[in-house]
C-alpha cells in the first residue's frame, strides 16, 4: 500500500536503556528506526522480552529514549503523545469504575455531558460484544472481556494514532477473528495510523500493511520490514487461505524463528543469572 | 459447619462461661469460694446493674456522649489524615522532611497525651476528641498515603493517555484509590475513635462510658465495672456492624472487601 499522507509516528535511531536496581544499565532497544504513515497499519512481531512494549511506550511519550528522536506528525514529541490512544498490554481499566463508566470517562473528561457520554459508551460496548456487561466492575469480567472494554475505552476517543499492545492476547481463536475483523472494519472506515504489537505472526500478516520484525534483546533492533500486499478489504479467516499469505508467512517466519529461539535462550539465561 | 450449629456453639460458650462465673463466685468449694465476689462480682449482679441503668435511663446520656466524642474524633481525624496523606504523597520532598517527626509522634503511646489535652481543652468533650483524633489521624494518614502511592503505574499511565489533567487524575484515579485503602481500615480507625473517647473519659471526665467505669472502680463497685465493660463491648459491636454495612456499599467494586483488624 502506498503512503497515504504524512508520517504519523517516526522513530529515528531510538535507543532505550533502563537502569537496573543494581546500578547496571540494560539497553533494551538500540537504534530502532520505524516510520508509520498516516493511515497505515503496522504490526510489530518479535520474541518475548525484545522491547515491543518499550517501543510503544516511547511512541506514546511515556518513556524518553536515551538516544535518537521521536516525531509525531513531523513534530518532535515532547511529553505525552496527545494524538495517540494506547491499549496497554497489562490491565489498565479503572477498577473502581463500571465497564460503561470506564468507556465513557475518555469523553467525560473532555467535557461531553455525562448522558451523551454514557449513550455513546453503551454503543461502543455493544460493538465489542459487551452490551450486556455495562454495569460490571472490571474484576467481574474475564481477561478477554476486560481487553475488549479497554479497546472500547481507547476507540471512543477517536485518536489519530492507535498503539495496541497484544490487544487480542487473552481472547480465544474465534473472538480474535471477530475482534480482528471489527478492528479492520473500523480502521478502513476512518484510517488511523496503527502500531500493533502481537506475538502471532499470522495475525500480523492478516491485519497489517507492513510487518516489522524485532531481534531478540538486549539491544534489540528492527531486522526486517515486509510490505503485505494482500488485497483489502480482508476477512481475517479467509485471507489465511490465500497463496500469497503462505509465501509471506514462510518467508518472515524463517527470519523470526531464529530470533525467537535466541530470545528464549537469552531469557532463560538472564533468569538464571 | 452450618450456621445453626455455629450459632448454637457460640451461645454455648457464653452460657458455660456465665455458669462457671456464677458458680465459682457463689458456691463454696472445699469450704471457700474460689472467686471472691468482692473482686469478681457475679453475673446476676452485673446483669441487674445493666438492667437498672437502662430502666432508669441514666446510661443513655453516657452512651450519647461517648458516641458523639467518637464521631467527632473519627470525622476530624479522617479529614486531617486524608488532607495530609494526599499532600505528602504528592509532595515527596515534604514527606521526606517530615518523615522522622511523623514516626516519632506515631511511636508515642497516646495515653500520655491525655493529661495535656485535659489541660488544653478542659475536662469536657474536646479533650477526648483530641485524644481520638491523634489515634484516627495516623491510621487514615498512612492508608491514604499508601493508596495514592500504590496506584498501579499502568492505570495511572492509562489515565494520562486518555487525556486526564492533574485535577482529573486526582478525582478519577488517586482519590478512589486512596479512599479504598482508607475504607479497608475503617474498622480499625472507627475502633480507635472509640478507644480515644473511652480512655479520655476514664482519665478525667464528667460523663461517658469511660467515666462510668472509672466511677464504679473508685468505689470498688466491681459489678458496675463489669457492667460498664459489657455495655462498652455491645456498643463497639453495634458500631462495627454499621461500619460493615457502610463498607459493603462503598467497596462494591472490590473483589473482596479487605478487612484489616
Ligand atoms: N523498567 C524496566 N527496568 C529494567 N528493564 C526493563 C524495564 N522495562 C522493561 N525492561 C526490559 O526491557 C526488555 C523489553 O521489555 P518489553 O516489555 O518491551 O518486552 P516485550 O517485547 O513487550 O515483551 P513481551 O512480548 O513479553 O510483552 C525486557 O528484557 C525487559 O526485561
Ligand atoms: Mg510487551
Amino acid at each position: 500500500m502506498e503512503k497515504t499522507g504524512p508520517t504519523a509516528v517516526a522513530l529515528d535511531d531510538a535507543t532505550v536503556a533502563f537502569r537496573l536496581a543494581d546500578g547496571r544499565v540494560y539497553t533494551a532497544v538500540e537504534k530502532a528506526s520505524l516510520a508509520v504513515a498516516h493511515g497505515e497499519f503496522v504490526a510489530i512481531v518479535g520474541p518475548t522480552g525484545c522491547g515491543k512494549s518499550t517501543l510503544l511506550n516511547v511512541a506514546a511519550g511515556l518513556l524518553r529514549p536515551a538516544g535518537g528522536a521521536v516525531r509525531i506528525f513531523d513534530q518532535p514529541l515532547a511529553g505525552l503523545n496527545r494524538d495517540a490512544g494506547y491499549l496497554f498490554q497489562a490491565d489498565a481499566l479503572f477498577p473502581w469504575k463500571t465497564a460503561i463508566d470506564n468507556v465513557a470517562i475518555g469523553l467525560e473528561i473532555t467535557g461531553t455531558p455525562r448522558v451523551e457520554a454514557l449513550a455513546r459508551a453503551q454503543k461502543w460496548l455493544g460493538s465489542v460484544g459487551l452490551g450486556a456487561f455495562a454495569g460490571r466492575y472490571p474484576h467481574m469480567l474475564s481477561g478477554g472481556q476486560r481487553k475488549r472494554v479497554a479497546l472500547a475505552q481507547v476507540l471512543i476517543r477517536d485518536p489519530k494514532i492507535l498503539l495496541m499492545d497484544e490487544p487480542f492476547g487473552p481472547l480465544d481463536a474465534q473472538t480474535r477473528q471477530i475482534m480482528g475483523n471489527l478492528l479492520l472494519e473500523l480502521w478502513s472506515a476512518d484510517r488511523k495510523a496503527v502500531l500493533f504489537v502481537t506475538h502471532d505472526l499470522e495475525e500480523a500478516i492478516a491485519l497489517a500493511d507492513r510487518v516489522v520484525i524485532m531481534s531478540a534483546g538486549p539491544s534489540a533492533r528492527i531486522i526486517g520490514d515486509w510490505r503485505i500486499a494482500l488485497p483489502r478489504p480482508r476477512d481475517i479467516s479467509e485471507v489465511r487461505m490465500e497463496k500469497d499469505f503462505h509465501a509471506l508467512h514462510r518467508e518472515i517466519w524463517s527470519v523470526l524463528k531464529d530470533e525467537v529461539m535466541k530470545g528464549y535462550v537469552q531469557s532463560t539465561q538472564a533468569g538464571a543469572a | 459447619m452450618s450456621r445453626i450449629t455455629l450459632l448454637y456453639l457460640q451461645v454455648l460458650v457464653a452460657v458455660v462461661a456465665l455458669v462457671l462465673w456464677q458458680f465459682f463466685t457463689t458456691v463454696p468449694l472445699f469450704g471457700r469460694i474460689l472467686l471472691p465476689p468482692f473482686f469478681f462480682s457475679n453475673p446476676v449482679d452485673v446483669f441487674s446493674q445493666i438492667v437498672k441503668w437502662f430502666s432508669t435511663g441514666v446510661i443513655w446520656k453516657h452512651l450519647a456522649i461517648t458516641l458523639w466524642e467518637s464521631i467527632l474524633a473519627f470525622v476530624i481525624g479522617s479529614a486531617g489524615g486524608i488532607l495530609v496523606g494526599f499532600w505528602f504523597a504528592r509532595q515527596p520532598r515534604v514527606a521526606a522532611v517530615f518523615d522522622p517527626y511523623v514516626k516519632m509522634v506515631n511511636a508515642l503511646p497516646r495515653v500520655v497525651l491525655a493529661p495535656i489535652f485535659a489541660l488544653w481543652f478542659g475536662l469536657g468533650v474536646w479533650s477526648k476528641v483530641a485524644l481520638g483524633v491523634t489515634l484516627v489521624f495516623f491510621i487514615v494518614f498512612f492508608n491514604v498515603y499508601q493508596g495514592v502511592k500504590e496506584v498501579p503505574t499502568t492505570v495511572l499511565d492509562n489515565g494520562r493517555m486518555l487525556g486526564m489533567n492533574e485535577r482529573q487524575l486526582m478525582r478519577h484515579v488517586y482519590w478512589p484509590s486512596a479512599l479504598s485503602w482508607m475504607f479497608s481500615s475503617l474498622h480499625t480507625s472507627v475502633g480507635f475513635a472509640v478507644v480515644g473517647a473511652v480512655v479520655g473519659e476514664y482519665l478525667g471526665a464528667a460523663a461517658g462510658l469511660g467515666y462510668l467505669i472509672q466511677q464504679a472502680e473508685g468505689v470498688f463497685d466491681v459489678a458496675g465495672v463489669f457492667a460498664g465493660m459489657f455495655v462498652l463491648s455491645a456498643f463497639v459491636l453495634l458500631i462495627d456492624m454499621v461500619v460493615t454495612l457502610v463498607e459493603k456499599r462503598l467497596l462494591v467494586w472490590r473483589p473482596t472487601a479487605v478487612r484489616q483488624d
